[in-house]
């Protein structure tokens, strides 16, 4: 029986009359690296944005430990949540973004301490303790006190990472961390990346990057048009891909 | 001499290899023009100084006499203590003013860029003039419960001084203005960032004060430098009210002894000193705020000043 940590139900997403998400189902067990693919526009990036709530879901619903996200029951009707308990739930997500989003005016590891110290209040001395953790881990000890300015793509963006983890999340969400890094850059990020599944995070991961799907993805999504269009064992779905939109878009990128 | 068909784009003379020697050396400079033009220029500015020195309209015993008088020194801590409370109530206005006029509420938007729009549009000296003739307006101010009980009431007059008319002419309007810089300070700071600081588990208050506005005090800051340095000019306008700052202090003294352009000089240079105090504060305090962006504020303040040639220009232009 698989540990169920995210759940996605007919999820609809649409801005004015465009709808980029039209139902889309998806479950995520804990410890897997979901990875998901598709060409742009297919709504992939916009569906992790869903999930911790950085868009608001037009329809359907996500489930997330069991709970509904930014919703409640109250008396017998739907009500929305409020900024606390949006922002208790993001606690437990970490994200990064495909631009970094570094805080410039702070140094890597006041970047990595901000939101340990000021959303869950916990003393400096074990905070810095854990940044500094964290940046060994990402390799980046001798870092620790220069403005991400000072960095390069990829230095900012295991950065960016270890920030996310700082916050000791359950579910790591990822939104094309490679895809504005210099190609040389990739690696250094991927490797992270890689480092991290095999620690055991779950992770969602949207990206181009069909190698690190291959190598280290438990199961490939593949998204277009607002749909799930196919899934399964990254193996399986990229040398026999069952739907023809797959086929086509694989036989382009591979 | 050898004819050599001129190409349209190409003005240089021919050379040959002799001339090696000669080309890795770097051309001769010519300050000629540079001397010529500062040379008419200090021409101008000493004309300017002899006329200072010499016309005994200035009376410069009397001037010096009065800037470090009693009278005069009053006024000028009545006009910083006005400049700061302006300007403190100025930014707090402009700070919520911006906050609303971003609000995803409609009706607050609306009602704050109204005010926006009312405030800049009437002239300062004006408004100045409505809040000291306040009591022809309302000549109580009561407060108490719409159409209830009241609970207490006072005589406009009384309750709005000089001072306090002054603080909230120059203050309002100043917020105005504020109000404006503020917003564009926050516009400048980009949406990745309060995005990732939600994603942290942020909240509104928290991102606000932690990430954008730190980051928007960069666009914030050196207009209200200016705004501060203009305020301080700005408040000689609250004369009218016969409020006792640094211009008003000044005609009360000329009145009585008809010295009037020694006294306005007096004044126009405590102006020009405390100017001068501010520029550099401003110069500090944008220096900090830069921290951790590319473009950094000169580290030194002799940077900015070179005589005669400047050994760096003062804008670099960021190269493509």
């Amino acid at each position: 029986m698989n540990d169920v940590i995210a759940e996605a139900y007919e999820v609809q997403k649409h801005f004015g009359q465009l709808e980029v998400l039209k139902g889309i189902n998806l479950t995520v067990n804990r410890g897997e690296v979901t990875c998901i693919l598709g060409p742009s526009g297919s709504g992939k990036s916009t569906f992790l944005r869903c999930i911790n709530q950085l868009e608001t879901l037009t329809g359907g619903y996500i489930k997330v430990n069991g709970r509904p996200i930014g919703v409640k029951i109250k008396n017998g009707s739907l009500h929305k949540q409020n900024e606390t308990e949006i922002a208790t739930s993001r606690e437990h997500i970490g994200m990064v973004f495909q631009s970094f989003n570094l805080f410039p005016h702070m140094t890597v590891l006041e970047n990595i301490c901000e939101a340990p110290l000021r959303v869950r209040k916990e003393s400096r001395k074990a905070v810095t303790a854990r940044a500094n953790e964290l940046l060994a881990r990402v390799g980046l000890s001798e870092k620790a006190n220069v403005y991400p300015v000072a960095l390069s793509g990829g230095q900012q963006q295991r950065v960016a990472i270890a920030r996310a983890l700082a916050m000791e999340p359950q579910l790591m969400l990822f939104d094309e961390p490679t895809s504005a890094l210099d190609p040389e850059l990739v690696g250094e990020v991927l490797d992270v990346m890689r480092d991290l599944a095999k620690a055991g995070m779950t992770m969602i991961v949207v990206t181009h990057e069909i190698g690190f799907a291959r190598e280290v993805g438990d199961n490939l999504v593949f998204m277009d048009g607002g749909y799930v269009v196919e899934q399964g064992h990254p193996r399986e779905v990229l040398s026999n891909p069952q739907h023809e939109r797959t086929q086509q878009f694989l036989s382009k990128v591979l | 001499m050898t004819s050599v068909s001129k190409t349209p784009e190409s003005t240089g003379q021919p050379v040959d290899a002799k001339h090696h020697e000669l080309l890795m050396t770097r051309p001769r400079e010519s300050h000629r023009m540079m001397w010529l033009t500062a040379a008419v220029v200090l021409g101008a500015v000493a004309l300017v100084a002899y006329s200072l020195i010499t016309n005994p309209r200035y009376e410069w015993d009397v001037v010096f006499s009065w800037f470090l008088s009693e009278r005069l020194f009053s006024g000028l801590v009545n006009t910083l203590i006005l400049t700061v409370i302006s300007m403190v109530v100025g930014i707090v206005a402009g700070v919520l003013l911006a906050l609303a006029r971003l609000a995803p509420n409609y009706v607050v938007a609306s009602v704050a860029a109204f005010m926006i729009w009312f405030f800049r549009g009437v002239p300062v000296f004006v408004q100045l003039l409505f809040w000291g003739f306040i009591a022809a307006i309302y000549p109580r101010i009561e407060m108490g419960i719409p159409f209830g009980p009241e609970f207490f009431s006072i005589d406009a007059n009384t309750l709005i001084t000089p001072f306090l008319a002054a603080i909230l002419g120059l203050g309002l309007n100043e917020g105005a203005y504020m109000s404006e810089i503020v917003r564009a300070g926050l516009l400048s700071v980009h949406k990745g960032q309060t995005e990732a600081a939600k994603a942290l588990g942020m909240k509104r208050g928290l991102i606000l004060w932690r990430v954008v506005l730190p980051q928007a005090m960069k666009i914030i800051i050196p207009p209200t430098g200016n705004q501060t340095i203009s305020m301080l000019k700005t408040t000689s306008l609250v004369s009218v009210l016969a409020f006792p700052e640094l211009l008003y202090s000044a005609q009360m003294v000329y009145s009585s002894n008809f010295k009037t352009i020694p006294l306005l000089i007096a004044a126009s240079l405590w102006y020009l000193a405390v100017t001068s105090i501010l520029s550099l504060g401003q110069f500090y305090i944008e220096r900090h705020f830069n921290r951790g962006s590319g473009n950094r504020a000169p580290q030194k303040l002799s940077a900015r000043f070179n005589p005669l040639k400047r050994s760096q220009p003062i804008v670099q232009k960021v190269q493509p």
